[in-house]
Parts: C-alpha cells; structure tokens; sequence
C-alpha cells in the first residue's frame, strides 16, 4: 500500500500552500484522482488521517472527486470518455485508443480555508510534524 | 464560514522533479535505464541475471535492486554485473526517484551503458513512480494467468514494453498466449509484447535486441520488427 506515501506527499503540499496563503487551519482538501493513476480511494482516506495527524492539515476533510479517464479515438478523431482503464477502447466504435489524454493525475485541486486570513507568524502554530521515511 | 482556494498541484510533484532531473542526468551521459516491475516471483531476478550476463562482454551494466528486507537478489545478480546496488525499502512497497537518487549519488554514471532497476516485486505501487527510467518493462510469468492485465490495469498502461516470462511453462500450466496478448493490448493498446524464458533463452534475442536499440529518451522507442 503506497497510499501513506501519497498521503505524507499530500500533506506536504497542502502545508507549503497554507504557508503561502497564511492560514493554519484547513477544513477540507479537494483531491483529483485518476482512474490510471494507481490510487485507491479507500486507503487514501485511511492513510490520510495519519499523515494529517500533528498537522495544520489535521481535521481537514478530504473530498476525493474521481477525474475522467478520457483518450482520442483515431477512428472517430474525437476525444472520447473512457468508461473502464481495463477496456481502453472507443465507447462510440469499439476500436482501440492508446492515445490517453487524461486519467493520471493526481492532484491536489483546491483546498477550503477559514474565511478570516489568519497572519500568525509561523512561529505560533502549533508544531508541524513531518514524518520520516520508514 | 470557509472560503475555496485553488491549488492545482501534482502531489507527486516532488517525485516528478526529482525523476525528471534524474532521467536529464541519465541521458546527459548516455546511461539507458530500465525499471523492471512485476509481482513477486514472476521472474525478474532471473531475467535480469540473463540479461546481465549477455550485456557485460560489450557494455557497461549496472544494478539496483530494490527488495523490502534480503540482499538475497543482489547478490545472486553481482556476479553478472559491474557494480550492484541493493536498495532496501523495509516497508515501502515500491521505488522512488529520490531512493534512486541516494542510491547512485557517487556512481560515475558516465562509466555506464545501462542501469537496470529491479523494483520492489507489486503490481500496484510502483506504477505511480517515475524513477526517471528511459523504459518501464512490466513483466508477467504464464504461472499468473492470463488476467493480470485486466486486474492491474495501470501498470500495465504506465509500461513501455511487456516481457511474458517463463514461456516454456505455458503448456504445462494451461498458459493461453493470445488471451494473455488481447488482455494486455486491452488495458494498453499499443504495448510492445515479447515471449521469453530465461531458462532456454526462448525469445531472449527479441529483449535484447530492443534494448540496444534503445535510444536515450523514454518515449523514443524504435518500432519491434
């Protein structure tokens, strides 16, 4: 399971841009995933909570919206939605679609905040745990 | 009350950079690198040790291998390698571009023609890491059965190349090569596919001969005749 690893990396990025934004405390992450991009939602969450524990992130919720898995039919020279990665072929005319356009990512899209920009210097929050590699 | 900020960020960003300034290293010397991926069992070691093996009289060839607790794989390659290099992930399931990174720090890479990366035996994890390789092999063995594809789709959609090993069982275990084949092209079309053993050397020509044609930029493959 390489969700904890994924879930430390998404913490890690949430903390650097509430840095930027001068907040210390995120009430909910917004997270794309892709349908070939090789994580399961499930143990996302689950892995979520620890990486989040100790800090700003802690509490946040996490929204998981799933992207579209989206390729280009050569044969229809139209971009198709893709219903299933074990089946990368045109909903329309059945032929095969190698050409992924999306479905990878893996992103942190938005995060929600509290509306009050909070300016406190980073000294006072409280204290950010980072976790090693085990 | 909460107010909405948009980030669109990669959460494998970090990874990413790292793969990315590790394959513009690789390319700079001319080393090609290739990330062996599979489940456990299904053959790597041994491919990897035959490979090795034929590679060394001409070129320069290296060895990482990453293994979750034994050194048992490195040392069962170092006798056909120039220098090999055991990564050991404990409980990491899979390899990253900066474990890499820590592993080759003070290698002379300019000394070398290929690196080949064993990953951690999954099907699973490993897909979502650039380790800055020019190719990503994903092997399956005929003693897994014809479906894998379809139940690990994304590996297989993220390789470059598949390598069907342990071929000279596929009688005795009922092994259905075109079932294999259409399963494979289903979750990535245009997937080169090779049949081998490394115990006969069945098909071993066709691996080889894709990676001396390999040039240095993934993406870059020249077509299988």
């Amino acid at each position: 399971m390489h969700e904890l690893s994924i879930a430390m990396a998404l913490v890690d990025i949430a903390c650097e841009a509430s840095d930027r934004l001068h907040v210390s405390k995120i009430d909910a992450l917004h997270v794309s995933i892709g349908p070939l991009c090789g994580v399961v939602e499930e143990a996302l969450a689950f892995s979520f909570e620890l990486a989040a524990a100790g800090t700003p992130v802690e509490g946040a919720r996490l929204v998981v919206q799933q992207a579209p898995l989206t390729a280009f039919c050569d044969s229809c020279n139209e971009e198709r939605t893709i219903p299933s990665p074990q089946h990368l072929r045109c909903p329309s005319c059945g032929a095969p679609t190698p050409a992924v356009r999306s479905g990878r990512e893996l992103e942190l899209v938005a995060m929600e905040v509290p509306d009050v920009p909070d300016r406190a210097d980073s000294s006072e929050r409280p204290e950010e745990k980072r976790f090693a590699r085990s | 009350m909460s107010r909405i900020e948009q980030i669109r960020q990669n959460v494998l960003k970090k990874n990413d950079l790292l793969a990315a300034e590790l394959r513009n290293r690789f390319s700079g010397v001319g080393v090609r690198v290739i990330n062996l991926v599979s489940s456990p069992g299904a053959g790597k070691t041994s491919l990897l040790e035959y490979t090795l093996r034929e590679l060394q009289p001409r070129f320069s060839v290296a060895a990482l291998v990453g293994d979750l607790a034994t050194d048992r794989d490195a040392q069962r390659l170092s006798r056909a390698a120039t220098k090999v290099q055991q990564i050991t992930t404990g409980t990491v399931c899979h390899l990253d571009a900066e474990m890499i990174g820590t592993a080759i720090a003070d290698w002379q890479l300019e000394l070398l023609d290929f690196l080949f990366i064993e990953n951690v035996g999954n099907l699973v994890c490993p897909a979502s890491y650039d380790v800055g390789e020019t190719m990503r092999a994903v092997l399956l063995s005929v003693t897994e059965g014809e479906d894998k594809p379809l139940k690990y789709p994304t590996i297989f959609n993220s390789a470059d190349f598949a390598v069907i090993t342990k071929i000279d069982l596929a009688e005795a275990v009922g092994f259905n090569r075109d079932e294999a084949r259409k399963n494979i092209h289903e979750v990535s079309p245009d997937l080169p596919i090779v049949e081998t053993s490394a115990r006969t050397g069945i098909g071993m020509d066709l691996w080889m001969d894709r990676l001396e044609r390999l040039s240095h930029t993934r993406g870059d493959l020249a077509p299988l005749i």
